[in-house]
């Protein structure tokens, strides 16, 4: 977690060792740091903003269709007919672009969603209540932790199949140990405190406490973990579409724009270069806010 | 050595486990070996006579604990789809996919180590400004798109490189190393971002203690301060980051070997899960799990020799 940022200069300067000729500018200089986090968190909140908006647009209408193929068009560079240009079949890449969006958003949502709903109950129970039950979840949540999730991903589908609900489902399991780890982190710290205690002898019921009184203790730290696993989604399931067992052709996906953008990377670099692009300001986005939030 | 030995029984468990679940898992699908040797003129006596003869009627603990023992005595069984030991299959691919893996995390540490440290020492500057900015951007790229970023700017328009033209180690060694070199820079970028902000956040977070203010009062200038008492302390929650990233860089190769079009294990896991050639993936998952298990206890050790502490605290 970051804090305001104290440089070693400004630590030489509070004992008086090595200023080198500079003025003790503490407060200057905590100020400016502030300044710098609450811009990342604009200009987050600005790419993310923006990108929601696009993909909002896109799940409603796009300028073309995205299984429209037209040979006159094939592989055409970025004009104001076609914004990004045209794919090898003469798909209007930014329509593609906008759909591709919508599904990753999607599944890296729903596969979040699973991940922390499933984590905070794990997490609390074993993290509250604590003895054997704690200790066999937490052994099973350390081979799973041990496991890489994209290739707990793969083995998921290489049983069950490819396809976009399949792919939700194994990062979504894939996601639980590394929020469950967090979450019981918090909750142990908390079952000690007097408020627990004291409400524990008020009578109040331990699922009471564990939902009403300490959950919401530990939601800024949830927080931060789930904008960071948002960004680890994108990236996995941008990567199992890459690979070919994520969204399926012919609906659009970023990952697999860009493995068969790959062919004519010669001769029309922009059909690789769009839909990267967007998976890195997805992920950048939501990774300035929580370079943001952490300090607000 | 208790702390060792401890971690090692932990180490042992968790990879009985993981091979127990996979096993378990594929053992689930339905199709078997015989199924698949005899395809579409099986009929239920012949596949019953042949799975007698493979003896995959017998209780399910039994099969496990046979196949265990095979595997580890290196005989990972036939595949379906090509009918060879897939032992066969796998081992001369595995140097490849190794070697990328170990030669991106040296490149990892080599150009991760002094930006992390100059960012640090130099923070709030607009250096560290730049170098932070950069990283952070790094950090959100996609380590196959990397790779396809390198591809274009180093193999199509610096042609440093022929994209696709790999080489194997067994023919040309220099021209293996000299293709491999542009994968593992794909692979080892964003973790080299990842670990320059965490160098860095540490390095500066460990300046705040006491000891740094008693190190300084002692009459030790800044570098002293930093290398000998600082980085110490600071490096402990990056090895910690570096053993997770070897796992991920052995992943992320399967990735990066399909954007190079390099043959390496990640090209065979890729064929046998759309061919359904269960034996060949139970094997090559195992294989890495078992690597990344094993990565885990080397940094559990190396932590230990760092950081003294951590084995009285367990």
């Amino acid at each position: 977690m970051e804090t305001v940022i104290f440089d070693m200069c400004i630590l030489n300067a509070q004992i008086g060792v090595g200023m080198k000729g500079k003025k003790t500018v503490l407060q200057n200089k905590v100020f400016l740091q502030k300044r710098a986090y609450s811009l990342n968190w604009m200009a987050g909140a600005c790419i993310t903003g923006c990108l929601l908006i696009l993909i909002l647009v896109g799940m409603i209408h796009t300028p073309y269709d995205i299984t429209k193929m037209d040979s006159a068009a094939k592989l055409a560079a970025p004009s104001l007919k076609h914004l990004m240009g045209c794919d090898n079949f003469g798909r209007d890449i930014f329509s593609r672009v906008l759909k591709g969006m919508g599904n990753t958003f999607v599944i890296a949502l729903a596969t979040v969603m699973i991940g922390a709903a499933s984590g905070v109950v794990i997490g609390a129970f074993t993290g509250y209540f604590g003895g054997l039950l704690d200790e066999v979840l937490m052994r099973i949540n350390d081979v799973v932790f041990a496991f890489p999730s994209i290739l707990l991903a793969l083995v998921f589908v290489s049983i069950f199949g490819t396809g976009k609900y399949n792919v939700v489902a194994a990062l979504g399991v894939a996601f639980i140990p590394s929020f469950a780890r967090i979450v019981r982190g918090e909750f142990i710290k908390y079952r000690e405190m007097d408020y627990v205690k004291s409400a524990r002898l008020q009578g109040v019921s331990h699922l009471r406490i564990i939902f009403v009184h300490i959950l919401p203790n530990a939601l800024p730290v949830l927080l931060s973990s789930v904008m960071i696993g948002f960004n680890n989604a994108v990236l996995a399931e941008a990567g199992m579409s890459y690979l070919g067992i994520g969204v399926q052709p012919p609906d659009a996906s970023l990952g697999s724009m860009l493995s068969e953008s790959q062919t004519y990377l010669f001769s029309a670099p922009w059909y690789a270069i769009f839909p990267g692009l967007m998976i890195i300001l997805m992920v950048l986005g939501f990774s300035l806010l929580a370079a943001g939030k952490d300090t607000m | 050595m208790k702390y060792i030995g401890k971690k090692l029984a932990a180490m042992l468990i968790t990879l009985l486990c993981i091979s127990f679940l996979v096993y378990l898992a594929f053992d689930m699908i339905p199709g078997d070996a015989a199924l698949s040797a005899l395809g579409t003129d099986a009929t239920p006596e012949s596949l019953a006579a042949l799975r007698e003869q493979l003896g995959l009627d017998r209780p399910f603990i039994e099969r496990y604990l046979e196949w265990l023992f095979a595997f580890i005595r290196g005989d990972y069984g036939m595949s379906y789809k090509y009918h060879m030991p897939v032992a066969d299959m796998i081992v001369p691919k595995l140097p490849i996919t190794v070697i990328m893996a170990v030669i991106s995390f040296f490149m990892m540490v080599v150009i991760a180590l002094p930006i992390g440290i100059y960012t640090a020492k130099h923070n709030g500057r607009w250096a560290d400004r730049l170098i932070m900015a950069v990283n952070q951007v790094v950090m959100a790229v996609p380590h196959f798109f990397m790779g396809i970023l390198i591809t274009y700017f180093f193999g199509l328009v610096l042609k440093l490189f022929t994209p696709g033209g790999f080489v194997s180690y067994e023919k040309d060694v220099a021209g293996f190393f000299a293709y491999i070199i542009f994968p593992c820079i794909a692979i080892a970028l964003p973790k080299v971002a990842m670990s320059v902000k965490l160098l860095r956040s540490s390095c500066i977070e460990e300046a705040k203690k006491d000891y740094v203010r008693t190190a300084y009062s002692k009459g030790n200038d800044t570098n002293k301060v930093l290398y000998r008492h600082v980085l110490k302390n600071a490096m402990i929650p990056v090895i910690t980051l570096w053993g997770m990233t070897l796992a991920d860089m052995l992943v992320g190769s399967i990735v990066i070997e399909q954007v190079f079009n390099i043959p390496g294990i990640g090209r065979i896991l890729l064929t046998s899960i759309s061919y359904r050639d269960y034996p060949v993936v139970e094997a090559i998952i195992i294989l890495i799990a078992f690597v990344v298990i094993v990565a885990n206890f080397c940094v559990d050790v190396i932590y230990q020799l760092v950081d003294p502490r951590i084995s009285i605290h367990e």
